[in-house]
């Protein structure tokens, strides 16, 4: 049985005046899929976005989904679609209630299903107690929940989430990974953008990573991991001069992969299995060796994007919080 | 190719129009701006400045009302961009944009919330015109064009206004802007002192700007005067201004990215 992919991307080119936001991208998502696009600030990932929700023209290539084209029927895609933009979009002066009968009539439900269905994402959105309340009176996380109801009023079997978790409080981004879990076991067809490796294991099946327009790996989680390495361990030990006896200690532990000198006192080793901590740890021991911190790290986006590029993300201003630490 | 069908369409237009007045009668400012402002002006012309103007007719306030109607009407439209900058602004049109609504809807239906609050602020002022001594002398009916003339005249504001917020973009300029065309041709008129008053060349301008044959019109049709002239003058600007901005305003949108 073939399937219509839920997202086809062709050689999809979009710049704006001198600068190329999408430069000949090629993608593709089977529906039911939950699909992460993971970049950098500036990389195209909204710009992807805004093209397949049919907010912008693509200069060339083709862009369809659920096999309608984005350009030649935007609004046949319209009619599939649920998006939420970065910054949740919804009006203040309205109840949270109302806010979301508007979208819901706008998606032609009709008044009294639109009023059914409003009441049943407030619901699930834990905003009941608030929906008669003006969305100007919601605190950051409720308007994110707002915003995420209304992109479901419709619902739409494509959604797609411009970096959700933006912003949001270690809890709220908890609720979000739920409700989007819940939506992937519905069948509904997801991307979201992220700038968080984690996230983007935590949520999706297929990973796309994204960098100057092209996607440049793609593939499950799993499967980009490998590319990149998987988890390391990182051993400090308490005498930074015997960093070099450390090293030859530890080398014995792993023979898979590479042994990396951090920095003074600090060596990384790649987890090749549970046993590895305490093998480190024995074996410093055995050369009389001290350890002052131990601990596994796992991949960064940083770590994807060097080992796929061989260039670093652009550091960040915007984001106080660490999510892959 | 898939399209909306004209009922949905017009349901589009209804919900839209439907928010538009719900926001102006929760938005203190835009309460003030269309209700208190018109009324203030009425009284502050009719009492400060009404004893040192003199016009035709030796009236003043049949003079001032007609033209402070009109001027409410086009500063009303004002309210149409600043509506819709907002949106812009806020991600709002990003999101109405991305569902499968009729697109003219955002447009029209603003321009129509508009069009309501306007003829609630109309008929605010007209009723404290009369409080301080407005007596129209003509008939009912012709009153009634007068009404209906002057609210069209908002409405084709309306869009002017919104073709500016989409194309600046940025609220506080759309604000900015708005004012700088609009002021020109609300005061260098025949609203408040007749243009027989002004210098050659701004009474060239004076002559042939779309708000003194509009106010010319209304205030014949209300008080009496030479009717023909203005009204036709009136109509084919607004016509003329019809044709070029809706098509330009729902372009604009269509084009926005």
């Amino acid at each position: 049985m073939t399937r219509t992919p839920a997202i086809e991307v062709e050689a999809l080119r979009k710049a704006f005046g001198e600068v190329v936001a999408l430069d000949g991208l090629d993608l593709a998502a089977p529906e039911g899929h939950v699909l992460a696009l993971l970049g950098p600030n500036g990389a195209g990932k909204t710009t992807l976005v805004r093209a397949l929700a049919t907010l912008l023209r693509p200069d060339s290539g083709r862009a369809l989904v659920l096999g309608r084209d984005v350009v030649a029927d935007s609004l046949g895609v319209r009619r599939e679609i649920g998006l939420a933009g970065q910054f949740a979009a919804i009006d203040e002066v309205l109840t949270g209630r109302e806010n979301l009968e508007m979208v819901g009539r706008l998606y032609h439900l009709g008044r009294a299903e639109a009023t059914r269905r409003a009441r049943e994402v407030l619901d699930r959105f834990g905003l009941s107690d608030a929906a008669d309340r003006r969305a100007s009176t919601y605190s950051g996380g409720m308007r994110r929940r707002l915003d995420l109801a209304a992109t479901l009023v419709g619902r739409p079997r494509v959604v797609f989430l411009d970096e959700p978790s933006t912003g949001l409080d270690p809890r709220s981004r908890a609720e979000l990974w739920a409700m989007v879990r819940e939506l992937r076991s519905e069948g509904t067809t997801i991307l979201l953008t992220t700038q968080y490796l984690e996230e983007a294991d935590q949520l999706a099946q297929l990973i796309a990573v994204i960098d100057q327009g092209r996607i440049v790996a793609e593939g499950s989680a799993v499967e980009l991991k490998e590319r990149v390495g998987r988890e390391r361990l990182v051993v400090q030990v308490d005498d930074p001069k015997r960093t070099g006896d450390a090293r030859a200690a530890l080398a014995a532990v792993t023979s898979d992969g590479p042994l990396e000198i951090l920095g003074d006192a600090e060596l990384s080793l790649p987890m090749a299995g549970p046993g590895v901590p305490a093998a480190a740890v024995r074996s410093l021991d055995q050369i009389g060796l001290g350890i002052s911190g131990l601990e596994v790290r796992t991949p960064t986006l940083d770590d994807v994007f060097f080992a796929l590029t061989g260039r670093h993300v652009e550091p960040e201003q915007d984001e106080p919080e660490e999510v892959a630490a | 190719m898939t399209r909306v069908s004209p009922a949905e369409a017009l349901s589009d237009w209804m919900v839209m129009a439907r928010r538009g007045l719900i926001e102006t009668v929760r938005k203190p400012t835009l309460l003030v701006f269309v209700f208190i402002e018109p009324v203030l002006l009425i009284l502050i012309f009719r009492y400060a400045f009404g004893g040192a103007i003199r016009t035709p007719d030796g009236s003043y306030v049949n003079y001032l009302v007609p033209a402070i109607l009109v001027m409410t009407s086009i500063f009303g439209a004002l309210v149409t961009g600043i509506g819709l900058s907002d949106d812009l602004a806020a991600g709002i049109v990003d999101r109405l944009r991305s569902l499968p609504m009729a697109r003219s809807a955002v447009l029209g239906g603003r321009t129509m919330s508009d069009l309501a609050r306007n003829t609630v602020s109309v008929f605010m002022m007209l009723a404290v015109g009369f409080l301080v001594g407005f007596s129209p002398t003509q008939s009912v009916a012709r009153f009634a064009a007068a009404i209906a003339l002057l609210l069209a005249f908002g409405y084709v504001f309306s869009w002017i206004a919104a073709t500016i917020a989409l194309l600046v973009r940025d609220p506080e300029t759309a604000q900015g802007v708005g004012f700088v065309w609009v002021f020109p041709l609300v005061f260098v008129s025949s609203a408040f002192v007749p243009t027989a008053t002004m210098p050659a060349p701004v009474r060239a301008f004076a002559e042939v700007n779309p708000v003194t044959l509009c106010i010319d019109a209304v205030r014949a049709l209300m008080i009496g005067g030479h009717v023909a002239g203005p009204l036709l003058g009136t109509l084919a600007w607004l016509g003329g201004l019809l044709v070029v901005f809706v098509p330009f305003a729902v372009r604009r949108y269509r084009a926005l990215e």
